[in-house]
């Protein structure tokens, strides 16, 4: 038997998105932005799309969405973007757990003379919003702060953090990267205060390359990429119409389905790691396990090295991760592990596994058994 | 026995090693491990042991269609192979970082992991040749294609090493593993063969010994046979014995170095006939066969690409000494001298010091 516990990383394209992206592969492959009857034809299907996409985050106007090639790149315009507009040299307040999208976006913008200020988390990764308002100063243009963190699942206060960096300074704008946490949590506009909200479309059964932002009407941003002035200057390049059609087909179905997900699929976690933990009663959940992405579980297996373990059990057909695996495949150590205050080597025997559509508790139980039987094949 | 643990560097001999595995009934598992890095953790994109390295290794494991791991070896390759390079290098040493890399990373580190990574035995792509008899002691021999053979970097592999290591390419030509990689449609088979050092790369070894060990870079003096100072030098790394470029000094004929001593930071140069030693002392001596051989007389390999020449070894107080039958010039400590018997490696040890 084999299980895909790596949902987090990417998840397969659902039916409904296959489906929906058919046309815009074939027929109606023409360009949106061009003059004929073919690009009308497929620039309705976009703003039909983008309507759609506005409407699931509860946005009236829908060109306050933008269509990115990507969380990735959706980061990058709301930190970069918010940081560098009417040619400032912003504030960026973040924390030490984000994404690279945002961690490595905010190290460029200091280089280009932002301030820039990381703000650390407590041993579950829960950011504090008391001390993000701290740090928010006059100078601060975005805080960046993720609805969920990607490796451990814990979900942050994003709606009190933005109501707090308010207080503080009401002009400074606040982002939060959305990436992981849309295809099990009610993300909306309101339900985060954000002003800014980052999707990737691969996170909730949609394809690769596809994103998009939510930008407050009346916020400019800086683009990041510059060319032909689509999307309204904010993000050009072509637009990837059966993408974009294909993600926001998958994320009415995640909204739809997502108390579905939620009782499912969490019990398939829940399910897994009860039986986990009495398989191998030393092991340790990470994370904050009342504040937490229900498809997640990261966990630590003390004395076994997550290299070794990721293989064992590719070997016997679980699929999982640890850390982020650099370009060569090498594990690296997690900064978000560092960032909760974990050694090197409590970090090298972390993993995380992840569930999604289609997982049973039967699932749960037996890929907790496959890793058990791993686990003690090693010890 | 049915899983190989196939170290793939990402070059023809390895990706052919793991074919021929293959095709011998094995379930086939490809790892490259990752020995160096640059400032900000990634592998390296110049030299050998490089990102592309990598790439080429997962590619050709994807067209056998075997799993592939890259194993983080960063912190063992760099205590254990790249600080003890430079380290003999401040001896005023030559070492060699492949012999200590074979010895404490690749057939120890993770030959000990074999087990763990679900594997029964650890196959590499060197060109040598495991021989096994009916009462189960191995053998090890050069390899067929004699151009190609690396026996001399495995002499220190010990019985039970060799009972869980398979060497498949060092039984045909290389040009027979170009074949069989061209024939399976692998893209490493038109690759060339890497002659740098891994970890530096296409770069020169001593800017690389200069960047990462400054302390042996200390200038000092250039003497004579004779111990009268004939010229200076920014450095003893700069100096191998037997060289005779780039002295800075001219004579009427040709000089070279004879001795690098590195506490006073002295490089001693002389003729040709200088360089002339009748034998050496070798520490760390190992044998394959677990003991010496009852035989003394031997055939001597003091350097990778050098020719074995004929000698005796014998224990001298508590050190192995060698005695070459003829004198033999240029002998560098550091270096490993690797005893033979015809086609088969006795064992070796690092050469300490020359008797003149």
């Amino acid at each position: 038997m084999r299980f895909y516990l790596d949902h987090a990383a990417t998840t397969e394209v659902r039916a409904v998105a296959r489906e929906a992206m058919q046309p815009y592969l074939g027929d109606t492959f023409a360009n949106p932005s061009g003059v004929h009857t073919a690009a009308q034809r497929a620039k309705n299907a976009m703003e039909e799309a983008r309507e759609r996409a506005a409407a699931l985050l509860g946005v009236s106007r829908p060109l306050e969405i933008v269509f990115t090639g990507g969380g990735t790149e959706a980061d990058n315009l709301a930190v970069a973007g918010a940081a560098l507009a009417d040619g400032r040299r912003g504030g960026v307040v973040t924390t030490a757990i984000e994404h690279e999208a945002v961690l490595e976006t905010a190290t460029f913008l200091r280089t280009l003379g932002c301030p820039v200020t990381v703000v650390g988390v407590d041993s579950k990764g829960s950011v504090d919003p008391a001390q993000v308002a701290a740090v928010t100063d006059q100078e601060t243009a975005v805080v960046s702060v993720m609805a969920a963190n990607n490796e451990l699942g814990t979900i942050e206060p994003v709606r009190e953090i933005a109501d707090a960096v308010r207080a503080e300074n009401d002009r400074a704008l606040v982002h939060t990267d959305a990436v992981q946490a849309f295809v099990s949590e009610a993300i909306t506009v309101e339900s985060t205060g954000a002003d800014l909200v980052a999707l990737a479309a691969h996170k909730f059964g949609g394809p690769k390359g596809v994103g998009l932002l939510y930008v407050r009407d009346g916020i400019t941003l800086e683009p990041v990429i510059h060319g032909g002035g689509q999307e309204l200057g904010r993000r050009s390049g072509t637009h990837n119409v059966a993408g974009i059609v294909g993600m926001v087909a998958a994320m009415e179905e995640a909204v739809a389905m997502r108390s579905r997900f939620r009782s499912e699929v969490g019990g398939a976690r829940d399910r897994f790691e009860d039986e986990l933990r009495r398989a191998v009663p030393d092991v340790e959940v990470n994370g904050d396990l009342d504040h937490r992405l229900v498809q997640h579980s990261h966990v630590r297996i003390p004395g076994i090295a997550n290299e070794t373990l990721l293989i064992r059990l590719d070997q016997a057909g679980v699929a999982a991760a640890a850390g982020s695996a650099c370009q060569s495949g090498a594990i690296e150590i997690s900064h978000v592990l560092e960032a909760l205050g974990f050694t090197p080597e409590a970090a090298g025997e972390c993993v995380r596994f992840s569930f999604g559509w289609g997982q049973t508790v039967t699932d749960g139980e037996l890929a907790a058994k496959a890793v058990a039987g791993v686990v003690e094949a090693l010890r | 026995m049915t899983r190989a643990l196939v170290a793939m560097s990402g070059g023809v001999d390895s990706s052919v090693a793991a074919a021929l595995m293959l095709e011998a009934g094995y379930d086939v598992v490809g790892v490259t491990l990752k020995q160096w890095e640059g400032p900000g953790g990634e592998m390296p994109v110049a030299g050998c042991c490089t990102v592309g390295d990598a790439e080429d290794a997962r590619r050709a494991a994807a067209q056998l269609d075997v799993p592939y791991y890259v194993l983080d070896y960063v912190d063992e390759f760099r205590t254990e192979v790249v600080d003890r390079f430079g380290a003999s290098y401040a001896a005023g040493k030559t070492p060699n970082p492949c012999i200590e890399c074979n010895r404490r990373v690749r057939f120890k580190a993770l030959l000990e992991r074999t087990d763990e990574l679900g594997c029964d035995v650890l196959v590499t792509g060197h060109h040598a040749r495991i021989r096994t008899d009916a009462d189960g002691s191995h053998h090890l021999l050069k390899a067929v294609d004699g151009a190609k053979d690396q026996s001399y970097v495995l002499h220190m592999l010990d019985q039970a090493t060799l009972g869980r290591i398979r060497l498949p390419v060092g039984e045909m030509p290389k040009s027979e593993v170009r074949e069989r990689a061209a024939a399976l449609g692998l893209r490493t088979a038109a690759k060339p063969d890497s002659q740098d050092l891994c970890f530096v790369g296409h770069g020169n070894y001593r800017t690389f010994i200069r960047d990462h060990f400054p302390d042996v870079a200390t200038p000092g003096p250039i003497v004579d046979m004779e111990g009268e100072v004939v010229g200076a030098h920014d450095g003893a790394v700069d100096f191998t014995i037997g060289q005779r470029k780039g002295l800075g000094v001219t004579f009427g004929e040709p000089r070279y170095v004879v001795d690098v001593d590195a506490p006073s930071a002295t490089v001693t140069i002389g003729r040709k006939e200088d360089l002339e030693v009748g034998g050496c002392l070798v520490d760390d001596v190992s044998f394959i066969a677990g003991s010496p051989p009852a035989d003394p007389k031997v055939e001597v390999k003091v350097r990778y690409r050098a020719t074995p020449v004929a000698g005796s070894i014998r224990l001298s107080d508590g050190r192995w000494e060698v005695s070459f039958d003829r004198p033999q010039r240029a002998i560098a400590p550091g270096q490993s001298a690797v005893f033979y018997r015809g086609d088969e490696v006795l064992g070796g040890g690092t050469i300490a010091t020359v008797v003149r």
